[in-house]
């Protein structure tokens, strides 16, 4: 019951980095068993913006499934596809950018945003992270019931295959929570990082195969192969189909997971303590 | 030391300072700039004005003290409010802290004015460190202390500000803290609740706990405290017992 806590600071010797890496940890351990609260607060962000509608969140697959038939339809005419093969195609590789991209866009607000509580109690900050990325999933597996109306339509079965998309979505989540700590550390500080990432992102959806199949890229196949969305995008919807991602596939989506791991962790263990006077 | 004497709240040469932004210094763009050209644009593009806020602080409080920090605005009674509550770790210094504070800052923190009452008791119970059964076995508490009754049904947007602030104290003081800090909002209670308010701290602070109050009204201070610190500009100008501080006080300030 009785806990003695102490903070300190002094200069950047060895033994200080050494603190700050454990304060970091245990921030993230702490975090991680608030999950009562962090669960809630994730919940209550998605109803707040549905609630006294109809649909609630719901909303968010209705729209979802309206922009996956409309350009799964358009986009099979244009590349001269069966709709067959391109649909489902089209359908997951745009659930999961979508998950990706709205973690990019919002990352950015991540602390800013949490001002108010940054400001008046002391919670770890990943408690912020952690409902961040829960409402994430949340929107996710609300969008994702397309995909089972995608199977029964087009009568198709991906078989035992799709397993693998769980290991795989979940090391998704796993990035996308490092990239939204260090995003939004940084952006809590430089607030033109938001702008930056926004522009990026929205390039990397016309030149990540999501509305094109990587086979219709024959030459400068190198900005696929570079790509860290292709790859990482891959992996979750090769299964999903029915097909088995290439091992290129995944040994970058572990290079991608350990860099932007070793970055959160660097960022985090080193600028943790100066979120709340940068907010 | 022998355990009991050891302080609950312990603050040793604690110092914050906080850097200000101005505008274009926050941006990447200057920070890239001022870092490849040495020489006249880091000068103006870096203008880094940094304010001391507290400067070198050291208190210690035990069990059973009432401390009042007063002070003129911006003297750093709501910034050393948020090192004791381990918002700000200290640039410099050390801050030990023995058991659970409960912080009062803001009522409005984590409050969803579409939800109930009873749902925002949750919510901040669960934002106080509290879990869900430990907020269902002070409910009944929490809600005879509110003397909201049916509101707590109904959607907190309809409660007024006075309400809001039955519902954010009985909340913050139902898990009896060993430590209960508080910014000086709490004056806008009625007569009334004050009273109530004054009964509930003075039965936790005989529970051998320590509250801390920022306030700029000394009558509130002398009533509810036993210790004081004069804040000046971020450094101690005076401390220890509430009378002597707020007569050093009063004869300076007069």
């Amino acid at each position: 019951m009785n806990s003695v806590e102490a903070t300190s600071a002094s200069a950047g010797s060895g033994s200080a980095r050494h603190a700050q890496l454990a304060r970091a940890i245990a921030d993230v351990g702490e975090g991680a068993a608030l999950w009562p609260l962090w669960g809630m607060l994730g919940w209550n962000d998605i109803l707040q913006r549905y609630r006294r509608s109809l649909l609630g969140p719901l909303w968010l697959t209705a729209s979802m499934a309206i922009m996956v038939v409309s350009l799964g339809v358009i986009y099979a005419q244009i590349f001269k596809i069966e709709i067959d093969d391109f649909m489902p195609f089209l359908c997951v590789g745009l659930l999961v950018w979508n998950f990706i991209s709205s973690i990019l866009g919002e990352a950015g607000t991540l602390f800013t945003g949490s001002e108010s509580y940054i400001k008046q109690i002391r919670l770890p900050y990943s408690v912020y992270v952690f409902r961040f990325m829960w409402s994430k999933v949340i929107i996710f597996a609300h969008n994702f019931v397309i995909y089972f109306g995608i199977l029964l339509y087009f009568r198709i079965w991906p078989g035992a295959t799709a397993v693998l998309a769980l290991p795989a979505f979940a090391l998704l989540v796993f990035n996308g929570a490092c990239v939204s700590l260090y995003l939004g550390l940084v952006s809590a500080r430089f607030r033109d990082i938001p702008q930056i990432v926004q522009s990026i992102t929205q390039i990397v959806l016309f030149v990540t195969p999501i509305m094109w199949k990587p086979q219709l890229l024959t030459r400068y196949n190198f900005l696929m192969t570079f790509n860290p969305f292709y790859h990482l995008i891959e992996v979750v919807r090769a299964p999903l189909l029915g097909e088995l991602p290439s091992w290129h596939n995944y040994v970058a989506v572990v290079l991608i997971t350990a860099f932007n791991a070793a970055l959160a962790g660097l960022i985090f263990a080193r600028f943790r303590a100066r979120i709340s006077y940068w907010v | 030391m022998t355990p009991m004497t050891q302080p609950v709240l312990a603050l040793d040469r604690v110092t914050v300072s906080f850097p200000v932004y101005l505008g274009g210094s926050r941006s990447l763009k200057k920070r890239l700039l001022s870092q490849g050209s040495a020489g006249r644009i880091a000068r103006d593009a870096n203008d880094r004005v940094i304010v001391d806020a507290l400067h070198e602080v050291s208190l210690a409080l035990e069990s059973g003290d009432r401390l009042a920090l007063i002070g003129a605005n911006g003297a750093g009674k709501t910034t050393l409010l948020r090192v004791m509550a381990g918002i700000y770790e200290p640039v410099s210094g050390t801050v030990t802290v023995r058991g659970r504070i409960s912080p009062m800052f803001d009522i409005g923190l984590g409050i969803d004015t579409d939800l109930s009452g009873y749902d925002n008791i949750r919510i901040r119970g669960l934002l106080l460190g509290l879990s869900a059964t430990e907020i269902d076995a002070r409910l009944p508490d929490i809600a005879e202390f509110t003397e909201l009754g049916d509101y707590l049904e109904m959607p907190v947007r309809t409660y007024s500000s006075g309400m809001m602030l039955r519902l954010t104290f009985a909340v913050a003081t139902c898990f009896e803290p060993e430590i209960l800090l508080m910014d000086e909002w709490i004056l806008a209670g009625d007569a009334h609740f004050m009273a109530r308010a004054r009964a509930r701290i003075d039965a936790f602070v005989a529970k051998a706990n320590v509250l801390v109050l920022a306030s700029h009204n000394l009558d509130v201070c002398r009533k509810w405290c036993n210790k004081g610190v004069w804040l000046q500009r971020g450094e101690i100008r005076a401390i220890g017992e509430i009378e002597d501080v707020i007569d050093e006080y009063s004869a300076a300030s007069a």
